[in-house]
């Protein structure tokens, strides 16, 4: 290890085990009880890779005869760590917006790192064509996503508005952004020496980011995070071949791969392709389903009716959405399933994969309540049961369980896969008001004989129907 | 450079076949913290930003690299945290509570 090569095998042999751990820990992803190992190998990796990669940048610096700057390495580590804490203790409700916000900062590393590569580059050696195109995928992928993920974040934290913004020309505006964007970047591969031109490459990526992620709403956020978290991988891989590190490489490409199947996953589970949800808005076309909306007669039930109707099923499926995230009611749903299972009802929950605003946000609140993860059913393994279910429970779900989505071709998600709710004997929805769901679309099961409204906010009232079956006879 | 450049593709072809194979078989139950995971697993690109630190070659690169060093660093340090957080809180229905 007393020469460059020695020391390059040395790290080259660290980045290979750490690649390796990376993989395991995906795979030890894919049941709960292995899950923790995997956590456990990615940070050995990610130690080793850390701690290899500081020797062999002392080891090069002693034989270059560089002073190398620990001072500032190390307190930019700590610095990090430090913000990382508190990014890692968030409330489980809040894990969408920290995650659109991670996406950010993973994606904000490579544009600076790309960027500093670049004027390096430039004011010395000049820039090979091929790494110049490369580096342009990365900060330009890497540019829209830190924009683009702000403003999911940004949405999904309610401090911008949730409701599409569109206007006229949207699409025409956003793709000449882009095509600019890649001019640049063509000219820039075949003139390296235009620095000038480098950072309005840079800006058009950032304002291509806001303006990708404007004109989408809050029910598309699964897909659009899981998008973003493909480009942040895609751009660390783009990275990699920049300086060269398969490390990286290899990083960036099972990230970007996640990212992309978590995306297919979302879109089919909507029945839209991905260039619908990034160039259609669902906005225009909820205003037309709210305007044919009218006033028809609904059923409606007290907590006591609920309580009572609960308690003399058998089999009870809940199906929570969105609605129950937002009234916090994840913990009196727990308790819910606790007094029924006591009457020996069986309850299992309906989890539609794009419940929520992030792949898999139901499972990890209704986890974090203490409901048992075998009692979580995805939507094709429980759709067969609704015919033999008693009660199905909709709390803060509304568009996943609308059955004009196999019936009304004029409907806007018609051919979305939803869950069979309506084939149970009873159907109870907890809403606070008939105001149509979030995407504005009028749900024909409102309005069905086997339906009961329950109104009130979700949280209060499944407490209500808690207290009921709690003093009751048992 | 151009050798480089095919051994890379290589990589990037094989670690890509391996990632669809590998987390197609995530169950949706995981799936939020299969995000979060990835995320602290992407971080790894605070390895380059080390580096332009360590090496301080000019004081943009420098600075720029701070700044990346800080980002990519509270992405690990959050990510693992986070999803160990989660994972934690998968339980069997086997032990019940009162």
């Amino acid at each position: 290890m007393t020469t460059i090569a020695g020391s390059q095998a040395f790290i080259g042999f660290i980045y290979l085990v750490a690649s390796g751990l990376f993989i395991l820990a995906l795979k030890w992803m894919n049941s709960p009880p292995t899950a923790r190992r995997g956590i456990l190998a990615g940070e050995i990796g990610m130690v080793l890779a850390i701690g290899g990669t500081i020797l062999q940048l002392g080891i090069e610096g002693k034989l270059e005869g560089i002073t190398i700057d620990y001072v500032w390495v190390f307190a930019a580590l700590g610095i990090g760590t430090a913000i990382g804490i508190p990014l890692g203790l968030v409330q489980m409700t809040a894990v969408p917006q920290r995650t659109a916000l991670s996406h950010a900062f993973g994606a904000f590393c490579v544009t600076l790192v790309g960027t500093a590569e670049y004027y390096l580059g430039v004011n010395g050696s000049g820039i090979p064509a091929f790494k110049m195109s490369v580096l342009c995928c990365e900060v330009i992928l890497g540019g829209l996503t830190v924009t683009g993920s702000l403003m999911a974040a940004g949405k999904l934290q309610e401090v911008l508005p949730q409701r599409p913004i569109t206007y006229k020309g949207q699409n025409f505006v956003n793709l000449s952004l882009f095509a600019i964007a890649i001019i640049i970047a063509v000219y820039l591969v075949l003139h390296p020496g235009a620095p000038h031109l480098y950072p309005i490459m840079v800006g058009i990526a950032l304002v291509f980011g806001v303006m990708l992620v404007i004109p989408i709403g809050g029910a598309d956020m699964p897909t659009v995070i899981s998008l973003l978290n493909s480009y942040a991988g895609l751009s660390a891989a783009a990275m990699g071949f920049v300086l060269n590190n398969k490390l990286l490489i290899i990083a960036g490409a099972l990230d970007g791969s996640s990212g992309f199947i978590l995306s297919v996953i979302m879109s089919k589970a909507m029945n839209r392709s991905f260039t619908n949800v990034l160039f259609g808005a669902f906005g225009q076309v909820a205003a037309s389903a709210a305007a044919a909306q009218e006033a028809r007669p609904v059923k409606s039930a007290s907590p006591e009716e609920a309580a009572g109707i609960l308690a003399a099923a058998s089999r009870v499926v809940v199906v929570p959405g969105y609605g129950m995230a937002v009234a916090q009611a994840q913990h009196k749903v727990r308790e819910l399933y606790d007094q029924l299972t006591k009457k020996g009802v069986d309850v299992r929950f309906a989890i539609h994969p794009v419940a929520g605003r992030m792949p898999g946000h139901m499972n990890v609140l209704l986890a974090e309540a203490d409901v048992p993860y075998d009692r979580l059913m995805e939507m094709d393994d429980i759709n067969g049961d609704f015919p033999q279910t008693d009660v199905s429970l909709i709390i803060g779900a509304n568009d996943v369980t609308n059955p004009a989505a196999k019936t009304d071709q004029s409907s806007p998600i018609y051919g979305m896969p939803v869950l069979d709710v309506e084939k149970s004997h009873t159907v109870m929805v907890i809403k606070r008001s008939m105001n149509p769901g979030f995407a504005g679309i009028d749900n024909p099961l409102y309005y069905m004989d086997q339906t009961l409204m329950l109104f009130g906010d979700a949280k209060a009232f499944v407490s209500n129907i808690v207290k009921e079956l709690s003093g009751g006879h048992g | 450079m151009g050798t480089a450049l095919i051994d890379g593709l290589f990589v990037f072809m094989l670690a890509g076949f391996i990632g669809f194979e590998v987390i197609k078989r995530i169950s949706p139950l995981l799936h939020t913290p299969l995000m979060s995971i990835t995320n602290a697993l992407d971080a790894i690109a605070v390895v380059g930003a080390i580096v332009l630190v360590g090496r301080h070659e000019s004081p943009l690169a420098r600075i720029l690299g701070i700044l990346a060093v800080i980002a990519a660093t509270s992405n690990i340090v959050g990510g693992f945290l986070i999803t160990d957080r989660m994972l934690r809180m998968f339980k069997s229905s086997r032990p019940t509570k009162s």
